[in-house]
């Protein structure tokens, strides 16, 4: 890491609870909730942000779960893609009970480590819903005009467990698929020889999926001729 | 705020007095969360300096570290990201032994954890003295691996367990408190789980 983006060079910054007001909601598969919200006092955020949405009982047991925005900032809502786990607490209330017009609260931007300042070259390797912070990223330079500066790859079971596959498609990312002919590319992991020219130039790559997709995607950026200082990873897991 | 439509409690209270609020119960499962990729570090490439306000900066190799009183963890431990384990038992070395060579000078009041990968994290010096903290190598009887922050990592279970540095090098002894990574990224500077200190802004 080159010494004027070392790991502490970010302000701090504070955020309180507010409200969203959910716009929008869809579901492209049935383990995939994308809502689109209407947050009260919205703070600024970054590509690669998340924002937390917390759940209130009736009796103020409350739960809360951190979902990255796929939306660019300039977009009058904030985006965020919730996979539904197994008794997913908070991800099945999501998916099962929530309706638009429904009001959750909310706490965002946070994390300032895993966000791209826009003007880096950047690469992104990423995996299932692992995706949605490269999608706000991808937004972000299209608004930018500097798609130059960000690649992505994503990576997903089949195009069914890959949200956001055609938008990502249509960005000029490459998309593997690795129990899935898409009849371009066989199925697979992406080949050091197809990242190489990808990571060539990047001084920041992020890495976001699962705990097992993140143990995997190291490796092959490494392979693929990118500096481990430079790699960020975000990962997440079955929580819920 | 306000109760969200049709959401209820589904999960089981927990064990009193066990479960901090916004926190679930995860089971048998132990979940990682890194921020970079897990560094490889062999045992004898590891080292733990205690070093900033003391009379006696000092470093103890892999095989000094083990000559230290043998110490053991038994209890929960609080992941902000809202899970909490129950009876987990790590064993390693108190820091208190650690501090008690190294001997901090009065004005030290807070301690700065270093990590060989570049990761750091701020705590109360009083946080980390009389049996809080621990610097260990072994979880539920075995090597700590690598995706925990192995060959060994802090141990400051009654905070939130970002400030259980992974990979752990070195305690910066200071008399001003400097944040660390994750606290510069918007989470508090204590984490005190019982009072859901989670990110910059609570109180």
């Amino acid at each position: 890491m080159s010494a004027d983006r070392s790991i502490d060079d970010v302000v701090p910054r504070e955020t309180t609870w507010t409200t969203g007001t959910i716009i929008t909601k869809e579901q492209p598969t049935p383990d995939q909730v994308r809502l689109r919200l209407h947050v009260d006092d919205r703070q600024g955020h970054d590509p690669g942000q998340h924002y937390v949405v917390r759940l209130r009982a009736p009796d103020d047991y409350t739960a809360q779960r951190s979902y990255s925005v796929a939306s660019d900032n300039d977009d009058p809502l904030v985006e965020l893609l919730v996979e539904r786990f197994p008794d997913g607490e908070v991800s099945g209330h999501l998916a099962d009970v929530a309706e638009v017009g429904d009001v959750l609260e909310v706490r965002g931007p946070i994390g300032r480590w895993f966000r791209w300042d826009t003007r880096t070259p950047a690469v992104c390797l990423v995996g299932g819903t692992g995706v949605v912070p490269a999608v706000s990223m991808l937004r972000t330079a299209r608004r930018l005009d500097r798609r130059d500066l960000l690649r992505v790859a994503a990576v997903g079971r089949s195009p069914e467990h890959l949200p956001y596959a055609a938008e990502l498609a249509r960005a000029g990312a490459l998309v593997a698929y690795t129990r899935h002919d898409d009849g371009d590319r066989p199925r697979g992991v992406p080949t050091a020889e197809e990242l190489a020219p990808l990571a060539a130039g990047a001084e920041v790559a992020f890495v976001c999926g699962s705990p097992r997709f993140v143990a995997l995607a190291t490796p092959l950026l490494i392979g693929a001729g990118v500096d481990p200082t430079t790699i960020r990873v975000e990962q997440f897991g079955a929580t819920g | 705020m306000p109760v969200t439509r049709g959401f209820f409690r589904r999960r089981e209270q927990g064990p009193e007095g066990r479960i901090p609020p916004g926190q679930y119960d995860t089971g048998s499962s132990w979940p990682v969360l890194t921020a970079e990729a897990a560094p490889r570090i062999r045992p004898e490439e590891w080292s733990i300096t205690v070093d900033g306000l003391v009379e006696e900066p000092t470093t103890w190799s892999w095989d000094e570290a083990h000559r230290l009183p043998s110490a053991t963890y038994s209890g929960d431990i609080h992941c902000v990201t809202t899970w909490t384990k129950l009876d987990m038992v790590f064993r390693g070395i108190s820091v208190d032994d650690l501090l008690a060579a190294a001997r901090p000078r009065p004005e030290a009041r807070f301690v700065l954890a270093h990590s060989s990968t570049g990761y750091t994290t701020n705590l109360p010096l009083e946080d980390v003295t009389d049996g809080k903290a621990w610097v260990v190598w072994e979880a539920e009887g075995k090597p700590l691996t690598r995706e925990h922050g192995g060959p060994a990592r802090l141990l400051v279970p009654h905070l939130y367990f970002w400030k259980s540095a992974k990979w752990v090098s070195r305690l910066e002894l200071l008399d001003e408190d400097q944040q660390g990574f994750w606290e510069r990224n918007g989470y508090h500077d204590r984490g005190d789980p019982w009072r859901e200190q989670r990110y910059q802004g609570d109180a």
